[in-house]
């Protein structure tokens, strides 16, 4: 069951990312910057966690849950030391993507030639 | 033919958007939402294999799922494979994380031809640079509206 709800979840967070570009003429990079901040903006009211125990990786694998976890991580560590952890646990739960990217881009640059 | 540069900018921009090919609404929608769906069910099989075969819950499994994912999208990159997909599926590859992965990627091993340092390493984030940006100082102003609401005792 859980398969067709991140099916339509994530197909839905898509199309909204299609409607941004075709109906408000956005180029990719304000797309994507508006779908991480409404991420951000679920997240600090609490639904973006929702929306994962309900949809799974139709909500986890989607940019939006971007957003949704640099609040999650700056949100856990303030618990901890107060506002300076807003700044120091940005990046807690989020640093998989950033790293894998980085890693994964600098074997690719290696190992791979540029095309065309 | 004296125009000022605004009237000839001004024309460009009418005879640029009298020319602008309509944007098959419909059919971008339902590919975006066919391929983007079908990615994050993708990402579900993987998440189900880390959630089976490693300690992870079903909040925590994203960051693995991430980092496979942003895996084969290096593998499709490299091999030149991403673009048609891309080509044909629109949001529905840009949105998920996969293109996030491919804009680090395609600019790491495009712009290897300057060198590791000025090319790779100056280039890397060329296009995802604006996701960090935004996703990084909006959930810090997020998070310190929300920290001094919770320690101000409103919420």
């Amino acid at each position: 069951m859980v398969f067709l709800w991140s099916f339509l979840v994530g197909g839905l967070i898509c199309v909204i990312g299609q409607l941004l570009l075709d109906v408000f003429k956005l180029n990719p990079g304000q797309t994507l910057s508006i779908l991480v901040v409404s991420g951000a903006i679920l997240n600090s009211f609490g639904l973006y966690e929702r929306l994962i125990d309900f949809a799974g990786a139709g909500a986890t694998v989607p940019i939006t849950s971007f957003g949704n976890s640099l609040v999650q991580g700056a949100m856990h560590e303030a618990e901890k030391h107060g506002l300076i952890g807003v700044v120091t646990g940005m990046f807690e739960v989020t640093s998989s993507g950033i790293s894998a990217a980085i890693i994964f881009g600098m074997i690719g640059a290696i190992f791979f030639k540029p095309k065309g | 033919m004296n125009h000022s540069p605004s009237t000839s900018k001004n024309n460009y921009k009418q005879i640029a958007q009298k020319k602008d090919p309509k944007r098959p609404l419909v059919k971008n929608c339902i590919r975006a939402f066919l391929i983007g769906g079908a990615i994050c069910t993708i990402g579900q099989c993987i998440s189900f294999f880390y959630m089976y075969f490693f300690n992870f819950t079903e909040q925590t499994v994203g960051n693995p799922t991430t980092a496979t994912l942003i895996f084969l999208t290096m593998l499709l990159t490299g091999f030149g494979f991403y673009d048609d997909i891309a080509q044909f599926a629109g949001a529905g590859t840009a949105v998920p994380v996969t293109g996030f992965g491919n804009a680090v990627i395609s600019a790491a091993i495009e712009h290897r031809s300057e060198g590791f340092v000025q090319g790779v390493g100056g280039n890397m984030f060329k296009l995802a640079g604006s996701v960090i940006l935004f996703g990084v100082f909006s959930a810090f102003v997020l998070a310190l509206i929300k920290t001094i609401l919770l320690e101000l005792g409103v919420i």
